[in-house]
């Protein structure tokens, strides 16, 4: 059986992509017209906040994959070869994503609009104990400085390791060369966990979303956004895996591979709600003010529905439907739950942005999603470049035949 | 109980035994289970096995966890006995959801060990039967069950045309006791010949 190895971008896929940008794009001018450009700065900070919310959790969830190349390349795991150039492939939209991120992120610091980081106003923190204790880890040169290092980390990295998956494509190794291909992939995946251990297991989250209320923390915070993006990123992989399958390519894939991919992401739906009930329970039950303050407008203000919502869709829907082995095995379904998983999670990162920034009321969140929908597209046209570059197998990879083989 | 017959052959290489179980179940004979000393991949898809219902009944111990704990505590603390425990709501539904885990787990866990052992039929003083010692060790041993229509001679042929070694019929008792001994066998007293 001769192996479809190159991928062809379809035309329509294309369209699409290009569409959905175009759609995000007017989506962005539209909101920055009828907010962004605003003299209340409580209107500019929607339009902001909007960016904010979507490049960050776009970004996270394409670094997610890169992510899983470098764990499951430490695990020394085998299976996920089959499909391991899919991976690479979302993961090459962390440049062009991280860099978008950055813009916005930066222009929110340095924009003279301390509505989103009140941090960032000196005259304010100079009046405020918990902001000035704090203006050692939150401050514009500090944030600057590490945000700048991790998108540059990211990428260099991810490059790093998607340079070595292709390096080999056309020289087949021996079984010594193979040796130090495997050990070289070790070292170069560990370090990329390291910083990635130091930034979206712990300071990024922080700086990005967590200082929006910068007097409230939370040692759960970072676990829980890690937990969500992962899933999510999960969730997009399985979506470009069956997509490829249905058109055709990915011969090597079988159910054994998808149903690990949904393993993957029932275990870590219950991951999430499990960092989630810690960091809202023993808030709860603590019941101190300055704690309570970031569940006050989303438990029992206006985004109580959001809130349950995001439950339900990103606890008791993966719980519930991805629990049977058979649904795991199921295309269908598999396609159904990443799809709402992905949406469910853009819903929890709303909520984690939203609430903090508009306490009163829920903004109209037509735009938020248009918006999304141009990362969607942005993301879709990125990762259909990278895969049609290479072949869509790591053919001379040492683990592929543990792929084919695989079996649950 | 009926006494049933098997025809009983021995593999010693799981690349003889795959073809063998297909080929065996071309041929149309029942195979009554091939034992091995440790789980083979893909051997139950092989045999044309059906997916074990043990998860299923997990599932249900599991919920039955879940509402055992939440019907109890809620229970106790809104109707029996009411009490005010650093000014939180009677009805404090996230502190219960801990000790609701525990309990579905714990419901779950020893369900599904219960479930398992009677599904084996594993118990306290009951011996398992063997249809060859060796499926403790280093043999896999397939039984073929006989039904009125094989022909025993035949099928002992076909077996070690496909690769079986060791090959006798044996006769044991059905039913719910299927694998409990009868008679006391002595474990290693005849000394194992060598495979040559």
């Amino acid at each position: 059986m001769a192996l479809r190895e190159q991928y062809l971008i379809p035309k329509k896929y294309n369209n699409l992509s290009l569409a959905f940008m175009a759609v995000g794009l007017l989506s962005i001018i539209v909101l920055f017209f009828t907010h962004g450009t605003s003299s209340d700065p409580h209107e500019q900070t929607r339009f902001w906040a909007s960016l904010l919310q979507n490049s960050v959790y776009f970004l996270l969830v394409v670094n997610a994959s890169m992510f899983f190349i470098c764990a499951t390349t430490l695990a020394w795991g085998g299976w996920q070869m089959s499909f391991r150039r899919v991976t690479e492939a979302i993961s090459a939209c962390v440049p062009v994503i991280g860099v978008i991120t950055l813009v916005i992120l930066l222009a929110i610091v340095f924009g003279g609009n301390h509505e989103i980081y009140h941090w960032t106003d000196a005259e304010h923190v100079k009046h405020d104990a918990a902001l000035t204790f704090k203006k050692g880890f939150l401050n514009k040169g500090f944030y600057t400085a590490w945000s700048i290092i991790t998108v540059v980390g990211w990428w260099l990295l991810g490059k790093k390791m998607r340079q070595l998956s292709t390096s080999i494509d056309n020289d087949p190794l021996t079984i010594e060369e193979g040796k130090s291909y495997i050990w070289k992939n070790t070292v170069w995946a560990a370090l990329y966990i390291i910083l990635f251990s130091l930034t979206v297991m712990s300071s990024i989250p922080w700086f990005w979303l967590m200082s929006i209320d910068a007097h409230w923390f939370s040692t759960m915070y970072s676990w829980y956004t890690f937990a969500s993006s992962f899933v999510a990123g999960i969730a997009l992989i399985t979506i470009y895996v069956v997509f490829l399958k249905n058109n055709g390519y990915l011969e090597l894939v079988t159910r054994e591979h998808l149903h690990d991919l949904g393993k993957f992401q029932f275990a870590f739906s219950i991951f999430w709600t499990y960092l989630w009930y810690s960091q809202f329970m023993l808030i709860w039950y603590a019941n101190i003010p300055e704690e309570t303050t970031y569940f006050e407008p989303r438990f029992q203000g206006v985004y109580r529905g959001i809130f349950f919502l995001n439950l339900i869709i990103n606890f008791l829907a993966p719980l519930l439907i991805l629990m049977k082995r058979a649904s795991k095995r199921n295309y269908g379904t598999i396609t159904m739950m990443s799809v709402l998983i992905l949406f469910g999670h853009w819903l929890d990162f709303y909520q984690m942005v939203f609430p903090s920034v508009s306490k009163e009321h829920v903004p109209f969140m037509l735009a938020d999603l248009g918006i999304a929908l141009g990362f969607v597209g942005l993301i879709m046209f990125l990762t259909a470049r990278h895969l049609a570059k290479h072949p869509l197998f790591a053919r001379n990879h040492p683990f592929l035949k543990e792929s084919i083989i695989h079996h649950t | 109980m009926a006494i049933k017959k098997f025809v009983v052959g021995c593999f010693y290489d799981e690349q003889v035994l795959f073809p063998a179980v297909k080929q065996v179940r071309k041929a149309g004979y029942k195979i009554h289970d091939v034992y091995t000393p440790f789980p083979i991949h893909g051997l139950d898809a092989a045999m044309g096995l059906r997916d074990t219902s043990l998860h299923t009944a997990g599932f249900i111990y599991g919920i039955t966890g879940t509402t055992v704990a939440l019907s109890f505590i809620t229970w106790v603390f809104t109707t029996d006995w009411p009490m005010n425990i650093g000014g939180k709501p009677f009805f404090a539904l996230p502190a219960w959801i801990p000790i609701t885990f525990e309990l579905t787990v714990l419901f779950a866990a020893v369900g599904m060990v219960l479930t398992f052992c009677y599904l084996c039929q594993l118990a306290p003083f009951v011996k398992k039967d063997h249809f060859h010692l060796r499926a403790t060790d280093d043999t896999f041993v397939m039984a073929i069950e006989c039904t009125e229509k094989t022909n025993e001679a035949e099928a002992q042929q076909f077996l070690e045309s496909v690769g079986a070694v060791e090959i006798n019929t044996q006769y044991r008792e059905t039913g719910w006791w299927m694998g409990r001994y009868d008679k006391e066998t002595k474990f290693f007293s005849e000394k194992a010949e060598a495979i040559s």
